[in-house]
């Protein structure tokens, strides 16, 4: 099965995005598989980004270093890229680029585009260039056309897209695809839907690049969902005002990148220790301090763990790609409100600019699980909200529903009423109360995803946006022979460790791979379990690890 | 009127004898059994100081959370629940020193919550630091040779940002107290009350007696609505200190500004299911 690989480069401005809709949205339409992904700049103009869009008729889930086609909206795409085109590639560009290189097709793009009747209009042409190049139909361009730009603007890109589609002859091969059943997504989106699907109501957020947009989606959905989507002054506020909406009884959550959630560090604790239910996504991006903006890292891993002074309950689970992210937030979403707890999703920039073809989210998979009390408690008598029971968990109230109960939450230790305290006995025996859900949590977590062989001489480890990669790199590994396996985990903690055991006890060779300096997830395994990684396969230049990268190095370096 | 007992509780008062806050807190009762707020009808955030201690000692709702963050969860609270009454109570250093940020961008977002800053001019939990609004030049446990920063003037603040219902009153009049507790409660909209309060132990300048001689009750000849006499009005301090709504305007709260929210049910009682969400996966097909 042949898998085709697209890059579309310019300078920010340049229109790459639009391009890259309209391509992968129409590829889609027609049958194929798509995965794409963004390589940008923070800046709004200027500077060099691309976009890198591999499809094919079977499941993608990693982008590929090496380019069949590319199309060069400025000369330092061209000079960035070449190495990276195969042998019989193409480029595609307007005529006044320069290149020697006999792979390139140089066309009047802009020339042409203002024959039409606007010069803006030249990317549409190379569109229409590339679908013939690959031997495409002409099928749903019209419709993604019209649904992208208004009546004239559409027409006139119409136009554009059959002249670049007229100028080129059909080069490539590739299978007809199956009739479209996807959606495209990437997981920033997934897990706003997600949110949507298990009744979030309220989110709080400040923008911060590459999670703000999780909050865009929801913000677009306000009025259709009756949400209330805030932007507020700073991420301190963002998590404080979750955790009031949540203390009221609102599905609440909020979302950030490092920076961010560095400032709600504090409100950490103040979820864990009031027990208020609360979902934080942290979308990742290479630190510290401002660090890389637009890239990708998955370096907040063990500040997570820890983040908050004192010690608090908390689960944290990784999102792989766009399906476990919209099925994880969901979850997640429960889990809070089971546990009255703090749940931290983590993401990455890479996740949040992927986007991928599969399969329609299953809406009858997901509950909405708020675990609040019943009639039970709504006795005449007075609510204690912090009611000390077997399992650690009292019975959760809305305030102002009942009368003559009070709900009272403090982020001073607290008796059981809620009332600041500083005796000894009580202090132990809230701590034990809020720290037992870790034990319970034991029971929920999930295994990670396995792929390889049945008793792996290499196991591969990774977290996250590894997922893809890594299943790729084992394909690609197994058909050199080689006896590998990955896991790759979404559950961090608590750690599941079932699945560890079982094949590390046959690995010769365990090898962590991660977007990091430190190996974050190897220090977290044998911190846990003891288990050592033996070497490691580490990146934090702020590109993801394609699998193809993975492979090649795990040869160069270990194997 | 309800009964003031109701809103009583229990707790040990952990507060100094002679203490501004004993004055303020029967105030407050005194104002929800007059506006015939239930206990469970009534949510009293806070952050962290010794004016935050005050959701402990009332028998309604409270969330005392973080030191400088009352405006958000109180925020958070209104928009889940908008039938709920949302008050703030905290100190000068909680509200307007640690807070600051939210206390700014709290007034333009315009929750219909009502802020009572107890102001003493001194941070009392931490032993007597200088506040925003310890004056210039004053001695302190900190501030050995005087304030080096200039004093904060919390009115003139709120009123320059348009803040919907600006007041001040004094601990040391009960009656004037419970009567601005009851308008800024009544107003829609975000309401700032700084009760000016003297602190026993640690401000020796601003005393009980420093307060009684320069208080003075805004009569009716002066006009609220007025935002640029309000601002002019709001400067005035050393020698005579106005008591009084300083500045109101009406103008839509922040929930009256969500159409779906203000007509409609609270967030907590939204009905919805999984399958409701099904119909935004469209924008990915």
């Amino acid at each position: 099965m042949l898998k085709y690989n697209i890059l579309i480069g310019g300078e920010a401005g340049q229109g790459m995005d639009t391009l890259a809709v309209l391509l992968e949205k129409i590829l889609k339409r027609q049958g194929y598989y798509v995965f794409s992904n963004k390589d940008y700049m923070s800046r709004i103009r200027g500077g060099h980004n691309f976009i890198q869009l591999r499809f094919g008729t079977e499941t993608i889930v990693s982008h590929h270093p090496v380019l069949d086609v590319m199309i060069a909206l400025d000369q330092r795409t061209i000079e960035t890229h070449i190495d990276r085109l195969q042998e019989k590639g193409i480029i595609i560009c307007d005529d006044s680029l320069q290149s020697e290189d006999t792979r390139v097709i140089s066309m009047a793009l802009k020339e042409t585009a203002k024959g039409i009747g606007n010069i803006k209009v030249f990317g549409s042409i190379a569109i229409g260039a590339v679908m013939k190049l690959f031997g495409l139909t002409i099928n749903q361009v019209e419709e993604v056309f019209k649904e992208k730009f208004d009546g004239e603007t559409s027409m006139v890109n119409i136009a554009a897209f059959q002249k670049g589609y007229e100028l080129v002859e059909s080069y490539f091969q590739i299978d007809s695809p199956a009739e479209d059943n996807h959606i495209l997504i990437n997981s920033n989106q997934a897990i706003a839907l997600g949110a949507l699907a298990a009744g979030v109501s309220f989110y709080a957020g400040y923008p911060m690049t590459p999670a703000t947009s999780i909050m865009t989606y929801l913000s677009e959905k306000q009025e259709d969902a009756g949400i209330v989507v805030e932007q507020v002054e700073d991420e301190i506020s963002a998590i404080n005002m979750a955790i009031g909406a949540s203390y009221a009884g609102a599905r609440a959550m909020t979302g950030t990148s490092g920076g961010g959630f560095s400032l709600m560090v504090e409100a950490l604790g103040l979820a864990g220790i009031t027990e208020t239910p609360l979902v934080v996504a942290n979308i990742q991006r290479p630190g510290p301090a401002t660090g890389l903006p637009t890239r990708t890292e998955q370096s907040d891993l063990s500040f997570v763990l820890t983040a908050s002074h004192g010690e608090i309950p908390r689960m944290v689970i990784a999102v792989r790609n766009p399906e476990d992210a919209f099925y994880q937030t969901a979850r997640a979403l429960n889990l809070a409100d089971k546990y009255q707890m703090l749940v931290i999703l983590l993401g990455d920039q890479f996740l949040s600019d992927a986007m991928e073809t599969i399969e329609p989210f299953d809406f009858g998979r997901i509950a909405i699980n708020r675990y609040l009390a019943g009639k039970e408690v709504v006795t005449e008598d007075e609510y204690i909200r912090y009611q000390l029971t077997e399992n650690g968990l009292s019975p959760r109230i809305i305030p102002g529903k009942n009368e003559g109960q009070i709900v009272l939450v403090d982020s001073d230790e607290h008796n059981e009423y809620g009332h600041i305290t500083e005796a000894a006995e009580i202090r132990s025996n809230m701590m034990e109360k809020r720290m037992k859900r870790m034990v319970y949590l034991k029971k929920e977590i999930l295994e990670p995803n396995y792929y390889g062989v049945k008793h792996p001489e290499v196991l591969l480890l990774g977290w996250g946006s590894m997922d893809g990669p890594l299943k790729e790199a084992i394909e690609l590994l197994q058909k050199d022979g080689i006896g590998a396996g990955a896991l790759a985990f979404g559950d961090l903690y608590p750690l599941p460790t079932k699945l560890l055991d079982k094949y590390s006890s046959s690995a010769l060779k365990i090898i962590n791979v991660e977007q990091n300096y430190t190996g974050q997830l190897a220090k977290l395994i044998r911190q846990e379990t003891g288990i050592v990684c033996h070497n490691s396969i580490l990146k934090y230049d702020g590109r993801q690890m394609s699998g193809y990268e993975i492979y090649l190095r795990l040869k160069g370096e270990v194997l | 009127m309800l009964e003031i007992k109701m809103y009583d509780f229990n707790d040990e008062i952990a507060w100094c004898p002679g203490c501004g806050n004993y004055s303020i807190l029967p105030a407050l009762k005194e104002a929800l059994a007059e506006l015939e707020l239930k206990p469970h009808q009534v949510v009293v955030a806070s952050g962290i100081g010794q004016a935050a201690k005050l959701p402990h000692y009332i028998n309604v709702n409270g969330f005392n959370g973080l030191h400088g963050r009352a405006v958000p969860p109180a925020s958070g609270i209104k928009i889940a629940n908008k039938d709920l009454k949302v008050i703030i109570h905290s100190g000068d250093g909680d509200s307007y020193g640690e807070g600051g940020n939210h206390l700014m961008h709290g007034i333009r977002r315009n929750v219909d919550i009502t802020h009572f800053v107890h102001d003493n001019q001194i941070y009392g939990l931490t032993k007597g630091q200088g506040s925003p609004t310890t004056a210039q030049g004053q001695k302190t446990t900190m501030q050995l040779d005087g304030v080096r920063m200039e004093t904060l003037n919390p009115l003139a603040l709120a009123v320059s940002l348009d803040c919907s219902f600006v007041a001040r009153s004094f601990s040391g009049n009960r009656k004037h107290l419970v009567s601005i507790m009851k308008e800024a409660m009544n107003h829609k909209g975000y309401a700032l009350v700084d009760i000016l309060q003297p602190c026993v132990i640690f401000n020796q300048v601003n005393t009980f007696k420093w307060y009684k001689d320069r208080v003075y009750y805004l009569d009716e000849g002066y006009d609220p609505t007025d935002r640029v006499a309000a601002f002019q009005k709001s400067l005035e301090w050393e020698t005579s200190i106005p008591l009084g709504i300083i500045y109101k305007t009406e103008k839509p709260s922040y929930i009256d500004k969500i159409s779906y929210l203000a007509g409609g049910s609270t967030l907590v009682d939204r009905q919805w299911q999984p399958e409701d969400a099904e119909k935004f996966m469209k924008d990915f097909m």
